[in-house]
């Protein structure tokens, strides 16, 4: 009997060490980083292909290069309330160093050593290439520091243990950085790129398992809207089936479908920074939406949209 | 002669404004129907799909002024809830809905006063369809 239970405890023991050294925060070592010239027109354009403002904006007022959060966002894991990305140096990213925004983006871990939650989309930003990075958070620090921090995020157990977002990093984090396949035409590659890291556009327009963990065998191919109310579209070839790659093109430069419509809601601040970039990245991002595979998403539950 | 006319243009301007009363969504959602029809208009000319045509371009303004100067009375209280992508914001924030549609409507005048060739209409409708989206976003779910 003794023995079983030493047997037990050690069982429950290996378990304990086991979990946590799976769900330890990685970082870059602080020397990790090679010497970089930052290009600030890349930065710009991985400022708005990443589309940072969508989320850090502060709310209320028109000036996009005000990253001082605020904004909630809700979830079916309770609400994530955005943090200052403005170069602060307090309340802000002010004081990081090169290496803590690299880790941030590509590892989700904060300065202090704790993991960020997936509701920031580095699944998709660990893909972007390190100078793409570092070009970025040269031009954050040119923006204007914004005083102020948001509230911690409101979540509901067991979502409020942050050391737990180790085991989604273990499951849906894999580090690769972005790999276009060689077969690929220039553009159509580039659009990759851009869809498939900075511009994070899976994180919203794929459906997710209960552990918040994209579907790849549906990515691309919509779901419920992870912020509640509503369908988000298929972008895949099936579900933008009368789209040319003009008229996606035309959509994220303008924000108007085909039929005339003027789309809202979450895409209209995405439309924001789309518009920003040059026609060749959008045409590339076109192409590439136009080159996946057709898939059929989730059916839609609820009568009409 | 005149006057039955008059008198016939009143009581089809006050059924029209019974019907709109009585199902302000379905009004609404005419009227937003038939913007999009002009939008698409004006998509193609600007894309270069269709031929530029000053006519056609005068009525897309005059569409969009037309709708604006109506929507702001089609959302009574009691409109909140049925058939409709409405956000309950709209009812939160009446006056800024209701300045946004006034501006939309001067836009939109000023726009078609201003257009005389493809580059102006280009132009023109550029900055009259920011409005589209930044309402939409705020205002409509989806």
């Amino acid at each position: 009997m003794r023995k079983v239970l030493i047997a037990l405890a050690l069982a429950v023991l290996a378990g304990a060490v086991g979990g946590w050294v799976l769900t330890e925060p990685q970082s870059l070592a602080a020397g990790a980083l090679g010497p970089h010239t930052a290009n600030f027109d890349n930065g710009r354009t991985m400022f708005f292909a990443g589309g940072c403002a969508s989320c850090h904006v502060t709310p209320n007022q028109d000036d996009r290069s005000r990253l001082g959060g605020g904004l909630a966002l809700t979830s079916p894991f309770g609400t994530f309330h955005v943090p200052n990305i403005s170069p602060h140096p307090q309340d802000g990213i002010g004081s990081w160093s090169e290496a803590d925004f690299v880790t941030a983006m590509t590892k989700g871990t904060s300065p202090d050593g704790r993991h960020y939650y997936p509701a920031f989309p580095y699944a998709s930003y660990q893909r972007m290439r390190l100078e793409d990075v570092r070009d970025l958070f040269a031009y954050l620090k040119t923006l204007p520091p914004v005083a102020g921090r948001p509230p911690d995020h409101d979540l509901g157990f067991p979502y409020n243990l942050r050391r737990a977002v180790g085991l989604w990093k273990w499951l849906y984090l894999d580090g690769k950085p972005f790999a276009a396949d060689p077969a690929l035409p220039a553009d159509v590659a580039r659009g990759a790129y851009l869809v498939e890291g900075p511009g994070h556009c899976a994180e919203c327009h794929s459906p997710r398992d209960a552990l918040g963990g994209i579907i790849p065998a549906q990515r691309f191919a919509g779901g419920p809207n992870p912020e509640g109310k509503g369908w988000v579209p298929n972008i895949t070839p099936a579900g933008l089936k009368d789209w040319s790659a003009d008229d996606i093109a035309y959509l994220l430069e303008t924000g108007m479908t085909p039929e005339g419509d003027s789309i809202g809601g979450s895409m209209a601040p995405v439309i924001r920074n789309m518009e920003q970039l040059s026609p060749a990245d959008r045409a590339a991002i076109a192409a590439y939406l136009k080159a996946l595979p057709p898939v059929e998403g989730p059916k839609r539950r609820e009568a009409g949209e | 002669m005149f006057r039955p006319m008059l008198v016939a243009a009143v009581f089809v301007a006050g059924v029209t404004a019974v019907a709109a009363q009585s199902n302000p969504i379905a009004a609404r959602k005419d009227i937003m129907k038939a913007v999009g029809d002009q939008t698409k208009i004006a998509t193609a000319m600007v894309r270069e799909q269709a031929p530029f045509d000053l006519e056609k371009a005068h009525q897309i303004f005059a569409a969009y002024a037309e709708a604006a100067a109506k929507m702001p009375a089609l959302f009574p209280p009691d409109s909140k809830n049925g058939d409709t992508k409405a956000a309950p914001r709209v009812w939160e924030s009446m006056d800024d809905f209701k300045a946004r549609f006034a501006k939309f409507e001067a836009d939109a005048k000023a726009a078609g006063s201003a257009v005389k060739d493809l580059a102006s209409f280009k132009e023109q409708f550029a900055a009259v369809a920011k409005s589209c989206g930044g309402c939409h976003e705020s205002y409509r779910l989806k």
